[in-house]
């Protein structure tokens, strides 16, 4: 009983610190400072909570503790300074305001301008995930001093910037809010890529991402694209158990045991979908969850409504113009309309992406499907040779092994 | 005592062909004998870190004066030179070090034979003995 009530209030705090943090840096200003009183409240939060029950506002006794601290680190400063002025501060007057734009405009602030993707996405999981340094150096394989400081640099770029703060004025907040969801698939796919044995510890930023875009979520419920990055996020999870073999071999999607896909997952991410699609403001989280939706509901790999996923890849790829997405609507239109289709689209991206392995792999597998198992082979040895995944490596060189194989 | 383990590609005997050339359970018994190996070290408290790098086609070499570097992209006749990968071991003797080297230059090639890969074994500099 006494573990399930540790690990109650431990839930309970995860959701409290960031709204409690956000009041007291919006309180005193002080990003640094404000997030070591947080988590001296947490501290004893942890030991409170759980031998003497909860509290009935757990955010405002987190808010309560910390401004205290805040306070008596102040009244020391000043006194070390010989000055007793600036020590007024009221610990009552750090209230949350509404709860679930707090936590915005901490995630705003953690996904400042002035941050590398790097920074922001560590900053964000130590402030509003509320993920501890070595844990955060341990998922990016970094030494925890290192990440530390990673951290400390961030929060000094904020303090130093113009707007430290607060929500953004609001013909900025859809730039800012984009800034935060990259982050949040960032996060997302650095778990997902990353499967097995060592990296263990990464499979959890996945989830970390997924609780994050609900945070998200709770303050922007209207927002489409917050609902598609979710969805998103919810439908590329659901493959998890298949997307690789024990050892953390990758298996492509068509070959993957479909019964192991998590039914749960699907169903929410395709209720989130179609509730998004209906406010009518298509962006590329969307598609790109549509697409992952449409994999998701094909009983078989027989089954996938290819016709359908080209159209998406085509309002995806105008949308963003990115010609990675040319890559996957080559393939959907191999799958359409023939490989031979797919191959004279690759010719089109071949500027663009000039010597991505993508594009090598993509053509290698197209190749395959026309049957010019040398050229396939070549393309696959080139893949292999410019990946920078481990995994991917193997399954490449693999790829290029079996039809060498095959072809005797 | 921390030691790499390094490995070239230049370091596999003439005649061994390069693994997209191996048949595929071969590979994956390859792969498995490096993963199973690491896994080891680790249970028994001896890998600090094991690390594949990427492949000399996108190896690039630096030199700088000072001023704008001068970058050198491949393709390099003498990729075999170049690192492939790494392990870094803390161990309790130099023999434990060359014991380890040795399993690793025995890992299964073509035909779930030793493939002798030459393992270069770099005891790491430590701070003062006292």
């Amino acid at each position: 009983m006494g573990v399930g009530r540790a690990a109650e209030t431990e839930d309970l705090l995860r959701e409290a610190a960031p709204r409690a943090l956000a009041a007291v840096v919006r309180r005193f200003g002080d990003f640094s400072d404000a997030e070591d009183a947080v988590q001296e409240a947490m501290i004893a939060a942890s030991t409170q909570w759980s031998a003497q029950g909860t509290p009935e506002n757990p955010v405002g006794w987190l808010i309560h503790v910390a401004s205290r601290r805040m306070t008596d680190r102040i009244r020391s400063e000043a006194a070390r300074r010989g000055r007793e002025d600036l020590a007024g501060a009221d610990p009552a007057e750090a209230e949350p305001s509404s709860d679930n734009d707090d936590t915005l405009a901490l995630m705003f602030m953690c996904c400042h301008p002035a941050l590398t993707p790097a920074s922001a996405i560590a900053l964000t999981l130590r402030a509003v995930a509320g993920l501890t340094t070595t844990e955060i150096g341990n998922a990016f394989l970094v030494p925890e001093a290192t990440m530390a400081q990673r951290i400390s640099r961030a929060k000094q770029s904020i303090k130093a910037s113009p707007e430290p703060f607060g929500m953004p004025a609001e013909d900025e907040r859809p730039e800012r809010l984009r800034s935060v969801l990259r982050v949040i698939y960032l996060i997302f796919n650095e778990g997902y890529l990353t499967s097995s044995g060592p990296d263990l510890a990464r499979a959890e930023l996945s989830a970390e991402a997924i609780r994050l875009a609900r945070i998200v979520r709770l303050a922007l419920p209207e927002n489409p694209e917050v609902a598609g990055l979710l969805a998103l996020m919810l439908l590329t999870d659901s493959r998890r158990a298949a997307r690789a073999r024990p050892d953390g071999e990758l298996i492509p999607l068509e070959e993957q045991d479909r019964a192991l896909w998590d039914r749960e997952e699907i169903d929410e991410g395709v209720a989130l979908l179609a509730d998004a699609l209906g406010k009518g403001a298509v962006g590329e989280y969307q598609l790109q969850a549509a697409i992952a939706a449409e994999h998701a509901t094909a009983a078989r790999a027989g089954d996938t409504n290819w016709r359908e996923i080209l159209g998406l890849y085509g309002l995806l790829e105008r949308m963003t113009g990115n010609p990675m997405v040319g890559l996957n609507r080559a393939i959907a239109t191999a799958m359409a309309d023939g490989p031979q289709a797919g191959l004279s689209l690759l010719e089109d991206l071949d500027g663009q992406l000039e010597d991505h392995h993508r594009l090598h792999a993509t053509r290698a597998h197209l190749l395959e499907m026309s049957g010019d198992t040398d050229g396939a082979i070549a393309e696959y040895r080139t893949a292999a040779s410019r990946t920078t995944s481990l995994p991917e490596q193997h399954y490449l060189t693999t790829q290029a092994a079996r039809l060498n194989e095959r072809r005797g | 005592m921390k030691f790499m383990l390094l490995q070239n590609y230049g370091g596999v005997p003439e005649g061994v062909p390069p693994m997209s050339e191996w048949a595929p359970e071969e590979i994956e018994a390859h792969i498995t004998f490096q993963k199973d190996l690491n896994a080891e070290l680790r249970e028994r408290g001896e890998l600090v870190e094991a690390q594949a790098l990427t492949a000399p086609a996108l190896a690039k070499f630096v030199v700088s004066d000072g001023g704008a570097p001068v970058v050198t992209d491949g393709p390099f006749p003498e990729s075999k030179e170049l690192l492939a990968g790494y392990r870094m071991i803390d161990v309790e003797s130099t023999e434990r070090a060359i014991e380890i080297a040795a399993r690793g230059s025995a890992a299964p090639g073509p035909g779930g034979l030793p493939i002798k890969q030459s393992i270069e074994v770099r005891e790491v500099m430590g701070p003062i003995e006292h």
